[in-house]
């Protein structure tokens, strides 16, 4: 191959790319999976022109567990632990997902009083898998010091979680119609306090740290541009669509746990430093996206102190044995629409099969096609903006 | 070197029965002993009071369990690093590999040669001091280069190729703006630019031609935390995107040398800006030069560059890191326009004649111009501020 010509690397080539795929000055490199900044055990094979990237593609599946397989093997309650650990930095709302879909195949309603914690829980899950997402990005980015500010407000809302059901991150907390404890007294000072110094402190400070930057405006906001057409062909969902200019949100579109009762906008990108759809979109998505999350949590709140007490567990089936049936349920995870598709037999007490839609795999399935032509260190920052979380790439 | 002359005359029969070769060559070996004392010897405080101030700014304590405050927290590290297992990789270039971190500290290390801490404490007076440091300073170019290539890993080789063309571009904005300091001093002798200044906080370089040193101190100051790969200009061992950069296939005993020499590097950089701007040994009030009878430059000299040093550790625990290509635009499309603007206009000022047909046309051309970069500057750096306030207000709002 002459220098200069490049041809297009073809999908067909699945195993990776060999000597003659390279130009003369192009340089294959392996990225991952032991690397800092791949979010886990992602890793990604680099065509390279010195610092220029041609080609980029993922390979994935470092973090395969079977947890699909599994779940073919366990009764209806007993997959809940395993759904924690798709996206083990937002437990709370994998199995919130699945709960809805089991309760849909049971045809069981929870009372209001589970649904706000749920949505509570969920709002704070939002919040704390957020500041993973917005800090360990600046940590991509080479900036140290606003991931540890986000860390330490994390382990606030971690303490709550630790309080309520005993564990900081797999929880098992959302069962099957229920929850597996009530929340403990003085939850609700407990979270009011952790909104206000939310918005007092972390919200701001982050701003003024990070977002507002010049250097991280620089280093992202032209780079990795997701357009319209491009996200909604590749499926991409949560912040990453709504950092492309698409106010597509599950809790607005398709209401559950009673979200339709709460008031907060949509965040949605809108270009501030560059064109539509670029890093600094997907993050800043994430970041007011916080904002509002804070605001659910204190309306849910007050809700919650209206509301009569029942009992968190009055609605769990003792044996949870479906009838004959299949079901989609889908809910919005920070991290996008989590769905599961579940059937049922109707003869024993485990799943016939159990689908997961992950949104992480959809970002990660468009991400060769805006690595092209980068830099090495956009790929970093390309990665952290589309924020995946590898087990629940991999599950 | 005079000083510990001066000691050894001191001793009776001295100079009578030992030639001046010996004692020259004595006196050489031991001030490099005490250099190389302070070099290994200081890390150990820096990257104590570097974790510390990370700590800090981080909302944590730090190191806290070895010793109290965790005091021999890098003593332990220290040890530790010495006793680990240096690691040789099968494909790596043996003798380059070790020849390598060998050159960096060496080349970090040489710069302390004619650092002065005061009129007779300095290992060598080179008429060509501040020529010699930038010098010296390339020399570990090499052997990141080398360290890179011996590795033979791919993530090694892309520091150390970011680490080539950063120090070869940062180096001469630091190199133009030294000049403006070389001229004022009329001499490249550190003693010399240090004499300069003596006599008081107003008589530093900082302010001469004000606001022109101030601009020339600045941007010395970014070229040489970026030659020292420091944040916001890390990107040859950027953590996040290059592992570890050059020093990827380093461990133990040679892992420690690169870090060696990186806090050595840092402060020979600021103790540099210190003697050129910032009066180096000279105390900023002329009654605090000596304490009891004793010259205590020495003091002045590492208190300021352990100031410009806290300034380094500050940006770091502060700042993201900067793409290559923005790295070097901030350096060719920057720092060099402004240090060439500074030598032309230092320079029209120093050689006009003070009063042409009875007007002082220096002055009045010095000033315009001066006022005008200033401006600039100034307006520059407004909009920056508002820029940044307007980022904060409207996310916030």
């Amino acid at each position: 191959m002459s220098a200069g010509i490049t041809r297009p690397v073809t999908s067909a080539e699945s195993v990776g790319w060999r000597i003659d795929d390279i130009g003369p000055d192009e340089m294959i490199l392996s990225m991952g999976p032991q690397h800092p900044s791949t979010h886990g055990v992602l890793r990604i094979e680099l065509i390279t022109d010195g610092e220029l990237v041609r080609e980029a593609r993922p390979h994935i599946g470092y973090l395969h567990r079977c947890f699909e397989k599994h779940c073919e093997n366990v009764d209806y309650p007993g997959v809940i632990p395993y759904t924690d650990r798709l996206d083990y930095v937002a437990s709370m709302g994998n199995s919130l997902g699945y709960a809805l879909a089991v309760e849909k195949l049971l045809a069981i309603e929870p009372s209001p009083y589970v649904q706000t914690i749920r949505v509570i829980m969920a709002e704070l899950q939002r919040i704390a898998s957020h500041c993973v997402a917005v800090g360990t990005y600046g940590m991509d980015l080479g900036a140290f010091t606003p991931f540890l500010h986000l860390l330490r407000d994390r382990e606030k809302i971690l303490d709550v979680f630790e309080w309520t059901c005993g564990a900081r991150l797999l929880y098992n907390y959302n069962w099957i119609g229920g929850l597996s404890h009530d929340v403990p007294d003085g939850f609700v000072r407990a979270c009011r306090e952790i909104v206000a110094e939310f918005d007092k402190v972390t919200w701001p400070e982050l701003v003024n740290l990070l977002i507002g930057n010049r250097i991280f405006i620089e280093r992202t906001a032209k780079v990795g541009v997701v357009s319209r057409e491009l996200a909604i062909s590749y499926d991409l969902t949560g912040p990453n669509l709504r950092g492309s200019g698409v106010a597509y949100d599950l809790r607005k579109a398709e209401p559950y746990c009673g979200y339709e009762n709460y008031e907060f906008a949509v965040p949605v990108g809108e270009g501030r430093h560059g064109p539509l759809g670029s890093c600094f979109d997907r993050n800043w998505v994430r970041v007011v996206e916080m904002k509002e999350s804070a605001r659910i949590i204190s309306q849910a709140l007050d809700r919650l102190e209206k509301l009569e007490k029942t009992d968190v567990r009055e609605k769990v089936p003792k044996r949870a044995k479906p009838a004959k049936g299949e079901v989609f349920a889908r809910s919005e995870a920070p991290r996008g629409n989590l769905g599961y598709y579940v059937v049922a037999d109707g003869t024993a007490v485990n799943p016939y099969r159990v689908k997961v839609k992950s949104p992480c795999f959809t970002a990660m399935s468009a991400f060769h096609h805006v690595a092209r032509g980068v830099m090495i260190a956009d790929i970093i920052a390309l990665i952290g903006s589309f924020d995946v979380v590898l087990g629940e790439i991999d599950r | 070197m005079d000083a510990l002359l001066r000691l050894f005359s001191l001793i009776p029969g001295w100079d009578q029965n030992v030639p001046a070769w010996a004692s020259v060559t004595l006196a050489g070996l031991v001030a490099a002993g005490l250099c190389l004392g302070f070099m290994s010897l200081g890390p150990v405080g820096y990257v104590y009071v570097e974790r510390k101030i990370a700590g800090f700014m981080q909302d944590r304590l730090g190191p806290m369990r070895v010793g109290p405050w965790g005091l021999l927290q890098t003593i332990a590290d220290t040890i530790k690093l010495l006793f680990k297992e240096a690691i040789f990789p099968a494909a790596v270039h043996k003798v380059m590999f070790v020849v390598a971190p060998c050159l960096v500290v060496t080349g970090a290390f040489m710069g302390f040669a004619v650092l002065p801490f005061s009129p007779t404490w300095q290992a060598a007076d080179l008429d060509v001091g501040a020529f010699y440091v930038i010098a010296i300073g390339s020399l570990s170019t090499v052997g990141l280069i080398m360290a890179g290539w011996a590795s033979n890993n791919k993530y090694a080789l892309f520091g150390a190729m970011r680490s080539a063309a950063q120090i070869v571009s940062y180096e001469i904005p630091a190199v133009m703006s030294l000049i403006v300091v070389v001229m004022i001093a009329g001499s490249l002798s550190l003693q010399a630019i240090v004499g300069e200044q003596a006599g008081g906080l107003h008589n530093w370089f900082l302010w001469k031609f004000f606001p022109l040193n101030v601009i020339a101190f600045l941007v010395f100051f970014t070229a040489t935390l970026a030659e020292c790969n420091r944040t916001p200009f890390d990107i040859p061992e950027a953590e996040s995107e290059l592992v570890a950069g050059f020093h990827t296939e380093y461990s133990g005993f040679f892992f420690a040398m690169f870090f060696l020499a990186e806090y050595t590097e840092m402060f020979v950089a600021s103790a540099m800006a210190a003697v050129l701007f910032l009066g180096g040994f000279a105390a900023p009030i002329p009654a605090l030069q000596t304490v009891g009878g004793f010259d205590i430059g020495p003091v002045w000299l590492i208190a300021k560059a352990w100031a410009l040093v806290f300034v380094h550790m500050w940006l770091r625990w502060t700042l993201p890191r900067l793409r290559v290509d923005q790295l070097m635009h901030v350096a060719w499309k920057v720092l060099l326009p402004i240090s060439l603007f500074l030598i032309v206009v230092v320079g029209g000022l120093l050689t006009w004649p003070a009063t042409a047909n009875g007007f002082p046309w220096d002055r009045w051309v010095g000033w315009l111009l001066s006022a005008l970069l200033f401006v600039y500057l100034a307006t520059t750096a407004a909009r920056a501020w508002r820029w940044h306030a307007r980022q904060v207000r409207e996310a916030v709002a």
